[in-house]
This record gives C-alpha cells, structure tokens and sequence, in this order.
C-alpha cells in the first residue's frame, strides 16, 4: 500500500468481509454488486465524462451556454442522468476551485471517484481559506487580480471547473481536445496546457 | 456537530501530496465498501445524511488515521448495528473468523435480493446517484443578490453550515430549488425540504486580515441558516 494507506490491516480485510456476508444473508447486496461498482469505476467513468463535456463546450459555444446554465441538459446529450452538476468557469478574470470541507463530496457521475488527495485533511482545510499559496505549491500560479472563487460542496450539488481552452487547439476538432482535458483541471488544482507543451 | 471532520480554514495538515498514477481502488476490498455503502443506501438501510453523521461520529484521532474507505466501512458497520442488521458481538466475531465467514457467502439468501435489483431501462441505483430535489411547497425567501448573515447555531447534531462560515455576511448568488433538510435527515425528522441557495462570502469576511486577495467562497446553504441583512 506504500505511504498512502498506512493503517490498512488484515482486521480491515476481514470486518469488510464480514459485512459483506451479513448484508448477503439479509438479501441487501446483489451477487454482482461489487463487480458492477468496479465496472463502472474502473472501467466506465474515469474523467472521460467530463472531459467531453468540457471537449464540446469548448467546441461549440450554444453548447457550452447550456452546459453552464442547464447542464442537466447538456449531460443528457452525452447519455449522462445527473441532475445536480454546477459547471463554473474559468475566465482571465475568474479561476474557480473545487472543495468539499466537511466530508469529501466529488461530482463522481463526470469525474469518476476522487483522488486520495481531494479527501486529505491538507486539502479539505486550505482550499477555502489560502487557496492561492496552496495553488502555488501545486505549480499553478493565480496573481492576484485574477479572483479566486472557491466552491465549498456543502449541500448535495456538486461543481465542475469549466478550464480555459488552451493556445494552440484551433486547428482540433472535439475527439482530439477529449484527451488534453485532465481530472486536475476539472477540480481547479491545473490549467489545461497547449498540447506538446506540458 | 463542531467535529474534527469540519476542517475549513484549520491549520497544521501540512502540504498536499498528489500521488502519482493512483488507480481508482488501491485494493479490492475499497470497491467492496463502496458496493455495500450503495446497497444498503438503495435498500432504505439508511439515508445518505446519517451515513454521513455516522463518519463524524467516529472518535476524532480514528477519524484522522482513517483512511476514506476505512471511515466509510466504520459508517457502514456502525449504521449497520444501530438499524438492526446485525450487533457489535456478531460482527466481532464474523471479523474474527474470517473462515466462517467467507462459508456463509456461499450459502444461499435467507430472502431474494430483489430490491437491489433494477427493473430492465431503470438507472441503477447501486452505481447512479439520487436526486435530493423535491417539490416547491414555499417561496424562498431570498433573491439572488440579497445580502444576507448566517446564524451562529452550534447544533450538536449533523449540519452543512460549517464553523468558518456561521455569523458571516455574505450575498446570495443563486436559487438552488428545494433539497431535504439534511440537518432533520440524518436524526429520522423526515425530509424537511427547504429552498436551498448559493451565497457568496468575500474572504477578508471569512479570515479576515489573514485572508488573501481578491478571494471568494462559495457555499449551498439552507433557508434555515440564513437571516437577512442590511
């Protein structure tokens, strides 16, 4: 498990497997829970679902209108169902950043579930309260007349940076910006960078 | 509840550390808890507030060591004693023979389990999220770009107004639509729906000199939190 999970112990292993067996006995977890849950986390969500969002808003400006004002809507039209995603963004004037203080609240439906650090204690208690000098430790560097909107997921909403389009796409068409759109800049940790230029 | 799980705007965590490639489960049993968390969800075991009251319930320095998946197996494991699935005593002892227990995974149901099941074209609700939106009963009160404080509560249940934000002035920016009142939700007082709203705080309100420049927070807040001002 390395430096990430420290804690975890073969008692860990053993009450999870407990559990599973007594919600099995009570007929409360379907036989293929598990590999269903696996399926659509390690194979089917990902950032993929964001990113051709942001990929198509990016392409498409009545898009990209509908994915900030309605994005149920504009969810559908990817085949999502969610109905509770804010899309926020980011402009020369505006960089948004994504934080849940109180539990760990991600908006898993588009970006799969959450990387260790967003639900770290570091994070969750810096983002809200210097979220510059904590930008500037992860290499992204906001100077101070850009405002920095924090979004706090407090309720059951949950919001996805809209990044800025980077130089040098022009010439690409939305199948070939899907994979410069990373999970980082969705959050609001990252900008999305010209392609060749990392 | 002013628990350690309320950790905007403390000190002392340190820096954040990004690892490298991380794959989604770090091991199997991770993808498991998140399956029984979800089933028991979809069954009506519990509701998404109490299980997240039962994470902030956990002794503070447990909660702090624990990683995210081992704080959802203790939420899970609490919830499933306090809703009678099952005592402290029996899942000792299931934890404790782990033999016996991967034995009764193969013995066949006592009942079918048909609840987890979706009916055919159905959103799966072991894996798709719900909606906690529920129909108008009221006017909200407020309007986008009223000024508004939040109350100083110090509820010692579960709340969404965290300590950094309670007694501050802040503006509304957006009308959110009625969403159940997780503050009744998590302790069995129902759905309670109430307008819920995005209010915008400036930082030198919320930290004051400590804050730093051109910095805003946003926070979902209930009508309930909220008082006007001038």
């Amino acid at each position: 498990m390395g430096k990430f999970h420290p804690n975890v112990d073969k008692y860990v292993v053993s009450r999870v497997r407990a559990l599973e067996s007594i919600l099995r006995d009570k007929g409360l977890l379907a036989p293929d829970a598990v590999d269903r849950i696996v399926e659509r986390y390690e194979s089917d969500t990902g950032p993929m679902a964001g990113a051709r969002a942001v990929a198509r808003a990016w392409s498409n400006p009545t898009y990209r209108q509908r994915l900030l004002t309605n994005s149920t809507a504009a969810l559908a039209d990817l085949g999502l169902d969610y109905d509770s995603l804010v899309v926020v963004e980011n402009t020369p004037q505006v960089h948004n950043l994504v934080v849940c203080t109180l539990c760990s609240c991600y908006p898993w439906p588009v970006l799969g579930l959450p990387p260790n650090w967003y639900k770290s204690p570091a994070y969750r208690s810096r983002a809200v309260s210097e979220p510059r000098a904590l930008l500037r430790e992860l290499g992204l560097e906001i100077p101070d007349g850009r405002e920095i909107r924090v979004w706090d997921s407090s309720a059951e909403m949950r919001y996805m940076v809209l990044p800025i389009r980077p130089g040098g796409t022009d010439g690409l068409h939305e199948d070939q910006l899907i994979p410069l759109v990373t999970r980082d800049a969705m959050i609001g940790v990252a900008e999305v960078a010209t392609p060749g230029r990392a | 509840m002013d628990g350690v799980h309320d950790l905007g705007g403390m000190h002392g965590f340190g820096p954040v550390i990004r690892e490298a490639g991380e794959p989604v489960f770090h091991a199997p049993w991770e993808a498991t808890v998140v399956a029984l968390m979800r089933s028991a969800r979809a069954n009506g075991v519990f509701n998404i507030d109490e299980f997240r009251h039962a994470i902030e319930r956990m002794p503070p320095a447990r909660y702090l060591s624990a990683t995210y998946y081992e704080r959802w197996l203790e939420a899970v494991a609490t919830l499933a004693i306090e809703k009678g699935l099952t005592t402290a005593e029996e899942l000792e002892r299931r934890s404790e023979r782990p033999e016996s227990s991967r034995d009764t995974r193969r013995r066949t149901p006592t009942t079918e389990p048909a609840a987890v099941q979706s009916a055919p074209g159905a959103p799966d609700a072991v894996v798709s999220p719900t909606s906690s939106f529920r129909p108008e009963t009221s006017a909200p009160r407020f309007n986008a770009g009223d000024a508004i404080v939040t109350i100083r509560a110090r509820p010692k249940g579960h709340t969404r107004l965290p300590r950094y934000a309670r007694g501050k002035r802040g503006r509304v920016h957006a009308y959110r639509g009625f969403q159940v009142f997780p503050d009744a939700s998590a302790h069995g007082r129902g759905e309670n729906p109430q307008p819920l709203y995005s209010v915008r705080f400036e930082g030198d309100e919320l930290w004051g000199d400590s804050g730093e420049p051109s910095q805003a927070v946003y926070l979902d807040l209930w009508e309930s939190y909220l008082l006007p001002a001038r």
